[in-house]
């Protein structure tokens, strides 16, 4: 008998159709954002003392949501530095534990809240 | 193109074969009476080179609804099948299945929940699946057993549903009795189902997560797309059973079905095998004068909203027989259709043949023509559960207030 077509995209190792229809999906792509704004949990925010900084990534390595990115030369001795993605830094406060210069002093999110708000009125 | 073949079997047969027709490629499954006859029936099946589809022995239900989904969300047609315990096992899993959208279809033989141990046909199985965001079916008889399975297929693919789904079909009463089904050829099979839909696939190489913490906003329109697609689903469903009877003769376009409903003033309301003894009741009551119509629950999700208005709204009272109860109020199909009526009409909600207790047609006679006479007595009444046990009435919370006797 003829293999029909309807046989022939049925065989063995052939996957579904993929339609995603328009539907909502509990869907995620690698990279920072999954959860969205996650910046907006903080109520600590770290901060890094360039002076103090030796470069050597720890921070970058052990942040569990990827958002610190590790700029070369730009720091005051050309090391290394770390620059923190506030949109989604959570302020888990792990950068500043594993710094082993304490180059990373975790601040009171409030504090920079309220001057945020001070330029804000100033611009208005 | 072959024939048609009317061969005598199980209901659990029925739907081993309906998942042998649909070329399912993969099953996970752990054995529970009254089910288990359904994958044995697939392991043979699969030895015998008549299906060409993996089975997986897992060491628990959780793992059979797990690796049935996992083989659904990698991009294949996947089933398994449950009773009572094993489906509370997989309860969890239910949930992750139709959240993430992935088709899946799964037999549920209904059962009782112990303890006591118990085998024998409750709802409170399948009933307790409502919430999940699966479709739910019930199969009144083995033929139906067989025609839902394989339009479940079709159902839960099409890519306004993306939602998965339950056949049921009542423990003993059908798993085990033998009917005559119908069988169809395979060629027309595959015209009415198209190779399997799905919204994503997940594959080695292009990594993606399922089930990521999401902002709970995000979550919550996702619950509000599920709802969606239940809407969708009742015009899929619509359709798909019209299809069905264009290609194999059956017409399932209905979600309930109504027998002698439309000149009746007495609607007897439920789901399951049950039902065909309620026609036999309807029948001996009309003899005696009442008119009485038989309105049964083929879909329980989603809920056959507009058809039941539709039915019985305008009715002088719909008694609701319920093979399981939620302990501490009445029936789950009571409180729905309760709802779903506005309890307009008289409502008269009747636990009953629960854990097995065999309830005949002359016993749904007896309890319908009591809640008949109620009505007639005292006008419009409203007892959410008059529990039927052993030929007598038990008026049970919360309505042991209306005095019965
Ligand atoms: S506080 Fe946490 S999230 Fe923010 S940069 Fe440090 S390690 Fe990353
Ligand atoms: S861990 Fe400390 S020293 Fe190392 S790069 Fe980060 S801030 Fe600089």
């Amino acid at each position: 008998m003829a293999v029909s077509e309807s046989e022939e995209s049925r065989k063995r190792g052939v996957v579904a159709v993929v339609e995603p229809a328009g539907h909502k999906l509990p869907l995620s792509m690698a990279g920072p954002g999954a959860m969205g704004k996650t910046g907006y949990w903080r109520t600590q925010r770290p901060v890094v003392n360039t002076e103090k900084c030796t470069g050597c990534y720890l921070c970058w390595l052990y942040c569990p949501d990827n958002v610190i990115e590790m700029v070369p030369g730009k720091g005051p001795r050309g090391q290394d530095i770390p620059v923190i993605d506030y949109d989604y830094c959570k302020g888990c406060g792990v950068c500043a534990a594993v710094c082993p210069v304490k180059a990373i002093d975790m601040v009171d999110e409030s504090k920079f809240l309220a001057k945020e708000k001070e330029e804000g009125d100033g611009n208005a | 193109m072959g024939m048609p073949k009317l061969l005598a079997m199980r209901g659990n047969e029925a739907v081993a074969y309906a998942a042998k027709y649909a070329r399912v490629e993969v099953v996970a499954a752990y054995p529970i009476t009254p089910q288990t006859i359904i994958v044995e029936k697939i392991d043979e099946l699969i030895s015998k080179g008549e299906m060409d589809a993996e089975m997986i022995h897992v060491e628990s239900e959780h793992s059979a609804l797990a690796a049935t989904y996992g083989a659904a969300i990698g991009g294949v047609r996947a089933f398994t099948a449950t009773s009572s315990h094993g489906l509370m096992y997989m309860y969890e899993v239910l949930w992750w299945t139709a959240g993430s959208r992935i088709p899946v279809v799964m037999a549920v033989v209904t059962r009782a929940m112990g303890p006591p141990w118990n085998i024998h046909v409750s709802h409170e199985d399948i009933l307790a699946t409502r919430d999940t965001g699966w479709l739910v079916s019930m199969a009144e008889n083995n033929q139906e057993a067989f025609d839902l399975t394989l339009q479940m297929f079709r159902i839960t693919e099409d890519p306004r549903v993306y939602l998965p789904g339950i056949v049921g079909l009542d423990g003993f009463i059908l798993s085990h009795t033998v009917e005559p089904v119908e069988l169809p050829d395979q060629e027309t099979v595959d015209e009415f189902l198209p190779p399997r839909r799905q919204p994503y696939v997940m594959e080695p190489g292009e990594p993606k997560a399922m089930g990521n913490l999401v902002p709970d906003e995000y979550f919550e329109e996702l619950r509000m797309d599920m709802q969606q697609s239940m809407e969708n689903a009742v015009k899929v469903i619509r359709e798909v059973g019209k299809e069905y009877a264009k290609y194999f003769g059956r017409d399932y376009s209905d979600l309930v079905e109504c027998y002698k409903c439309s000149d009746a003033d007495y609607i007897v309301a439920g789901t399951g095998s049950w039902m065909g003894d309620a026609k036999i009741a309807a029948d001996k009551l009309r003899e005696k004068g009442y008119r009485v119509g038989v309105m049964r629950l083929r879909w329980i999700r989603p809920f056959p909203w507009s058809d039941v208005r539709e039915a019985a709204m305008s009715k002088r009272a719909v008694i609701v027989m319920d093979r399981s109860l939620s302990t501490g109020h009445a029936g789950p199909l009571f409180l729905e259709l309760s709802s779903a009526l506005e309890a307009k009409p008289s409502m008269i909600g009747v636990p009953a043949g629960i854990g097995g207790v065999d309830i005949s047609y002359e016993d749904i006679e007896r309890f319908t023509e009591k809640a008949i006479q109620l009505v007639e007595e005292h006008g419009r009444v409203y007892i959410p559960a008059m529990w039927y046990h052993l030929g007598k009435i038990f008026p049970t919370y919360p309505s042991s207030h209306v005095k019965l006797d």
